[in-house]
Formats: C-alpha cells, structure tokens, sequence
C-alpha cells in the first residue's frame, strides 16, 4: 500500500485525474471503434446510437485532454512552456515518456480535425487520418505509465489492467466476428493486441515499477542534448 | 422557384451497417441483407434535418442529398 503523499500544487492532482480521466475515456472510446467498426449489430441499441457514443466521449477524452495539458503547462513545479504540448519530445521533464503523451495529442488532434471536416474531405482520406487513432491509444498509455507518478499505486495498476483489458478484449471479439478476408489488417491487429499487453508489461517490470525509476526516466532522451 | 432535395445511394460504397435507415426510417428500408432502399428520393421540407444528420451518420459516406432544380 503506497500512500499518497498531499503535497504540492492543486494543478499537479489535476494533472494527474483529468490525464488518467482522459486514457478511461479514450480507452472507451477506442473500444467503441472497434466493437462497432465489424458487421456485428447490437441488439438493443441503434446503430448510430454507438457512433453518437463513441463521437460525444471522444469529444470527452479531448475535454479532458485539455485540461491535462494546461494544468500540467501551468503547473510551477515542471517548468514545461507551452511548445511541449504539441511538440514531442522536447520537455524538460522525462522528455521521452512525455513526449509519448505529447504525439498521443497530436494525433488525436488530427483526428479531431479530420472528423470535423468527414464530409468534406471524403471517406478515403478521412479513414486514412481515423487510423491514427490506433496509434494514439498505446501511445497514451506508455505516456501514462512512464510519466506518471502515480504508476506505483496498486489502483493505478488495475486501472492501467482495465483499459488493456478492455482493448484488447475490443480487437479478439472483432477478430472472432470477423469475416473471411483482409488477412493482413487482421493478423497486424491480432499481433498488436498480443504485442502492447507483453511489451507494457516487460516496460513495467524493468521500469517504473523498479527502484531510480525517476532519475532514469528523467534522464532517457531520444536525441542526444534534446533534454535539459 | 423551389429546389427539391433528393435522396442518393452510393451502391458501391455502401456496406450495410444500415444507420440510415434507424435516422431515417420514413424515408429508407433496408431489405433482407441490410442495404437500404429508398422507395421516394425525395426529401420533404420537414424532413430535411433529419435527412442531414442520415447523411453525416453513415460511416462510409455512402449517402447523399442532391439538390436538383424543379
């Protein structure tokens, strides 16, 4: 049992809620995406009442997202500046983990703004964007657990547990309603879900949940003198 | 002079996931597989809005309203 330390800024505990609010509602609205991507139906409830679902949580998830990443900007204890929220890995504070969340933002950015404008743009180009989403999500999760101080609480963990959980549970129950067909896009999907839960876990036992896990996070940069 | 709003079906992009027809029953059915037929392609004034939202809904883009001079 780890005890919760009440110290610090206000901004910092709502850093760390809404960022943990914002994978919850991401990882639901991913896990929508892909329940309701597949030929199956739902029996009680409408179609287009899942998209609306999954449209109004994803438009949660940046609500959210929002307030991370001004809260955790203005927070005085990591001086961040304002160019780190869309610019990857060039934080002064664990500048890879970071960054990780950063590109996650990004994404769903592009996401966001590609879906606004669906009609407009065309299935073809839309979808191609919509894609990028997939990527988000593992991003966000390392980022989460690789930045976040609260990695080492048991809850966290089961939380962390869940959203993989959910995930992955999402892409068998499509593979397994899933038609003939696509091989690629479906044997890609199957080793991604096999792959994100082991590699997370191998990056949980050798890292954040290991003793010096602050000063070696802190320390792993992706360009050599990129962080301070 | 008024513009009627036709209802289009784009057949080849068209997958049958059928939320047209839920966000638009009085104007689309679906038949025995899913797809759906619209029997009138024209959309009534009162309708419109509901038509609209038919069109953003569909997760191929395969809807279309077409304004056709009268």
């Amino acid at each position: 049992m780890t005890a919760l330390a009440l110290t610090g800024s206000p901004l910092w505990y709502a850093s760390r809620a809404s960022g943990t609010l914002a994978l919850v509602l991401l990882t639901a609205t991913v896990v929508l995406g892909i329940a309701s991507g597949g030929r199956a139906a739902p029996r009680r409830l409408g179609r287009f009442e899942i998209g609306r679902l999954h449209r109004d949580l994803s438009l949660l998830t940046l609500v959210f997202l929002a307030v991370h990443v001004v809260t955790a900007v203005l927070d005085p204890f990591v001086h961040l500046g304002w160019a780190v929220s869309v610019v990857p890995f060039t934080a002064s504070y664990r500048p890879l983990w970071l960054g990780l969340g950063t590109t996650a933002f990004d994404l769903l950015l592009a996401v966001l703004v590609t879906s606004a404008l669906r009609l407009r743009l065309g299935v073809r180009r839309w979808k191609a964007v919509h894609w990028l989403a997939y990527a988000a999500w593992p991003f966000a999760l390392f980022h989460g657990v690789g930045t976040g101080t609260d990695t080492r609480l048991s809850l966290q963990l089961w939380l962390y547990a869940g959203c993989l959980a959910s995930v992955v549970g999402a892409v068998w129950w499509r593979l397994a309603k899933a038609g003939p067909g696509r091989v690629t896009g479906r044997l890609t999907a199957a080793l991604a879900a096999t792959a994100v839960p082991v590699v997370l876990t191998a990056f949980l036992a050798a890292g954040p949940l290991q003793p010096g896990w602050a000063q070696r996070a802190a320390a792993t940069t992706i360009l050599a003198g990129s962080g301070r | 002079m008024t513009r009627t709003r036709t209802l289009r079906i784009d057949r080849i992009a068209c997958t049958g996931q059928g939320l047209c027809a839920e966000l638009l029953p009085e104007l689309i059915d679906l038949d025995e597989w899913g797809y759906p037929i619209a029997g009138d392609p024209a959309v009534p004034d009162r309708l419109r809005t509901h038509a609209r939202r038919a069109v953003a809904a569909c997760p191929r883009l395969a809807l279309h309203t077409d304004d056709d001079p009268a």
